[in-house]
């Protein structure tokens, strides 16, 4: 699939508009994850517009984002930059073999102040 | 039968690039009735006219059709046209083919079609026109002035100027508005209370000028030239006439805790006040709210201490009934509320403020006397971060979709202020965009960052977290730099959106006048009559219309001065003839009409009859004012017996016009 496909793929798949966008920076500006991220909201939203589906699908940044929706919350143009984000998580996870957690690594990663509803939420996050 | 000519413009290619205009006036020249067709590339112009003159006369035309664009943009036009040759200037009807028709379709097929369906129904219309005189109404020579703020103020010196009386109806107790509570303004740093002052004092001064402070619009009836306004006099409990404005009241009152609204709660007032000292008028008001003596019936020692003996604790709300030919809405703006901005912490720090605060906070009157101290804990503060667009260009719901327009350059005077009183303190503004056109304005922002080092960082603040330590955390993004900014703030400013003033919206009821969605009136003509109601007689000034600064309401206040000035000096306006009327044989009687009639036109008289048997018969029938009805209509809805009938827009002519419609071809 090419990055224009993709592109349009993404926007079915997230009921995104990034045209909406005014490039305030507010979802940037917001993002509690924003150091550990490479790409930042503000840039899923305008890469995903310019069609580099591909540079976002390869960068860790789409396991970084905690899906809080401050940035959706606190959008003034309703643009909703962490639809965008797990539609393109999505996009990744859907590929064969592509899964970012699996049962194996569950005990590696248990610790005792984890609750039970994280791991159900990261395997619904994480996997196909 | 009458003779019609029809006459299709091309209006360039506005028309005939999506209609086939020759078409339409072949199509059309095979209509009952109609002896000559042609069409034109500019039917407006001076040959075009020409054109429709000579046709009159040379074929004989008793009725003229147009096809062209709105009659809202021509129709006077081709109305003066057919009277110059001769003919009822209502013998004329123009068919929309411009913003109905060609502009909407792209398919030229079917925009021919309809454009030949539209001029077929005019044409079905004016073969039941008949020919209208135009009536003659008087002008009261007197104008009021909704709203004392800048807008208004200026609107009613020039036009007492200008030798006409004109009332300003304030629903403050003084004159002066927002520009009152303002410190400086841009891009000239002028004091705003030196060059606002002056312009009060002429308004009380002035003969010509009637202030109703204090006051509010409780109706109005009437139409243009002849408006009956009801102003409630709110009850301020002192003698305006007797009050010397002393203020000795104001500082023995015991009630001592009032929220003062002209320093936006931030410090207190009495029960009696006068709202700042160059108020206008100067004169004490009692706040029922708090007056112990209102309240309770104890205390009185406001009425003690008066040597004028002004205090009337007995006074009430008093409505005053005036005429007049013009009425202009001045009814400004403020600052949205912010109880949805929760991200910035408005509610939780005393020390997010809003911009209009900040000015009090600037202000030599105001609660720090012009010293910029903390709220909380009246310290200097030495970080002040400035966030622009807080509610504007906000399509999520929580805000106003619009740009504020004035937020730019009150940033950029407050933040260029701050640095040069206080060269210690670090500036920073978040902004989406800087928005500064206007003479000397982008110069004025560039002052700011080159001259004065105040950091304009492009991107937004997410969140604003007060601290226990008093320190304001703010995190924001700094798009250009690509980072996330943490910056521990002393005060952080926020520049609220600016919404119509709340009055506004029951006021345009009243009026009749047209609103946008977010509440602010509408033009008659957004670029060619910018300060006209589209309500005749209704004008608009200041901030009312749109975000507005200082400089540009100024502009349009004088322009709806101008536009008044240019009604009141007619002795006579020429009333619109196509107005209502009852045919008596077949009215019933039953007031609906009355009823419904925004214009108090009609009224019931009892009339004598003959009946068929040479008896005759009292009975009880509508009967219309011609001068004071508007042609609206509703009457002739609102008839249940199909008496009521409005002329030039019969109920024969409209049933002419479906049956035009849906005739098949």
């Amino acid at each position: 699939m090419n990055n224009e496909m993709m592109k349009e793929q993404v926007i079915r798949m997230s009921g995104v508009n990034p045209l909406k966008c005014m490039r305030c920076g507010k979802c940037s500006g917001t993002c509690p994850s924003y150091d550990e991220m490479e790409y930042h909201p503000h840039q899923f939203v305008y890469m995903v517009e310019k069609g580099e589906i591909d540079k976002l699908m390869a960068s860790p940044s789409i396991y970084k984002c905690l899906s809080c929706f401050a940035c959706v919350e606190r959008c003034p143009r309703d643009v909703e930059p962490a639809k965008l984000v797990e539609a393109i998580r999505l996009m990744v996870v859907r590929q064969q073999g592509q899964n970012h957690l699996k049962a194996n690594e569950i005990p590696a990663l248990l610790d005792n102040d984890l609750p039970q509803q994280a791991l159900v939420t990261a395997f619904r996050k994480y996997t196909k | 039968m009458q003779r019609i000519g029809v006459f299709v413009c091309w209006c360039g290619s506005n028309i005939a690039a999506t209609v086939d205009v020759q078409a339409v006036s072949d199509a059309l020249a095979k209509e009952p009735g109609v002896v000559y067709s042609t069409n034109y590339q500019y039917m407006c112009s001076e040959a075009g006219q020409n054109m429709i003159k000579n046709a009159i006369k040379e074929y004989n035309l008793t009725g003229v059709v147009v096809c062209s664009c709105s009659p809202r943009m021509h129709e006077a036009t081709f109305r003066k046209t057919v009277a110059a040759a001769g003919l009822n200037p209502y013998m004329l009807e123009v068919a929309n083919i411009r913003e109905q028709c060609s502009w909407i379709h792209k398919d030229k097929e079917a925009g021919t079609e309809k454009a030949i369906v539209l001029g077929r129904t005019a044409i079905a219309k004016v073969q039941l026109n008949a020919p209208l005189q135009a009536g003659e109404s008087p002008v009261v020579k007197r104008a009021l002035v909704i709203g004392g703020g800048i807008a208004g103020i200026q609107t009613a010196l020039d036009i007492a100027e200008a030798g006409f009386d004109v009332d300003i109806v304030e629903k403050n107790p003084t004159i002066g508005g927002k520009m009152t509570q303002i410190d400086k303004t841009f891009p000239t740093l002028d004091c705003a209370a030196c060059i606002l002052t002056p312009k009060m004092v002429d308004c009380a001064q002035n003969e010509k000028i009637h202030i109703y402070s204090y006051s509010e619009v409780e109706s109005v009836k009437g139409f243009v030239g002849n408006f009956t306004v009801s102003i409630k006099k709110k009850a301020r409990y002192v003698d305006e006439n007797k009050c010397t404005g002393c203020g000795e009241c104001t500082t023995k009152c015991p009630m001592k805790n009032v929220p003062n609204e002209f320093n936006l709660g931030m410090d207190n007032r009495r029960a009696i006040y006068i709202p700042f000292a160059q108020a206008v008028p100067k004169v004490a008001t009692i706040d029922p709210n708090y007056c112990n003596m209102l309240k309770n019936g104890k205390c009185g020692l406001c009425a003690k201490v008066c040597g004028a003996g002004a205090i009337d604790y007995k006074q009430q709300d008093q409505i005053v009934e005036e005429k007049y030919g013009a009425i202009v809405v001045a009814t400004g703006y403020n600052p949205i509320k912010l109880d949805k901005f929760d991200e910035f912490g408005y509610s939780l720090s005393k020390d997010v403020i809003t911009s209009l605060e900040f000015e009090r906070l600037t202000n030599a009157a105001g609660p720090t006397s012009g010293t910029l101290l903390r709220p909380s804990d009246g310290k200097h503060p030495h970080t002040i971060v400035f966030v622009q667009c807080v509610g504007s260009r906000d399509t999520s719901g929580c805000g106003k979709p619009y740009c504020s327009k004035i937020c730019c350059m009150y940033t950029a005077k407050h933040a260029m202020l701050t640095r040069e009183k206080y060269p210690d303190t670090d500036v920073y503004v978040f902004y989406i965009d800087v928005r500064s056109p206007g003479k000397n304005y982008d110069e004025f922002y560039r002052r700011a960052v080159e001259q004065y080092g105040v950091h304009y960082i492009k991107g937004m603040v997410g969140k604003v977290a007060p601290r226990a330590d008093g320190k304001i955390m703010v995190q924001a993004s700094d798009l250009l730099a690509d980072e996330q900014l943490h910056i521990e703030a002393d005060l952080v400013v926020l520049a609220a959106a600016i919404e119509p003033d709340k009055s506004a919206r029951p006021l345009a009821t009243m009026l009749t006048a047209s609103m946008d969605t977010n509440d602010f009136f509408t033009e008659a003509h957004a670029k060619l009559r910018p300060v006209e109601s589209p309500t005749a007689g209704i004008f608009l000034s200041g901030a009312c219309q749109g975000p507005k600064d200082i400089p540009d309401t100024v502009s349009q206040a004088s322009a709806a001065a101008a536009k008044v000035i240019g009604l009141l000096v007619k002795d006579k306006l020429t009333t619109n003839p196509c107005v209502a009327q009852s045919n008596e044989m077949m009215c019933n009687g039953c007031s609906s009409c009355e009823r419904v009639c925004p214009y108090g036109a009609i009224t019931y008289v009892d009339k004598e009859f003959r009946m068929p048997d040479r008896t005759t018969r009292v009975r009880r029938v509508a009967s219309v004012n011609p001068a004071v009805c508007q042609g609206c209509g509703a009457c002739t809805v609102a008839c249940p017996s199909g008496a009521m009938d409005l002329k030039g827009f019969s109920n024969s002519q409209i049933m002419a016009e479906v049956d035009a419609i849906c005739q098949m071809k």
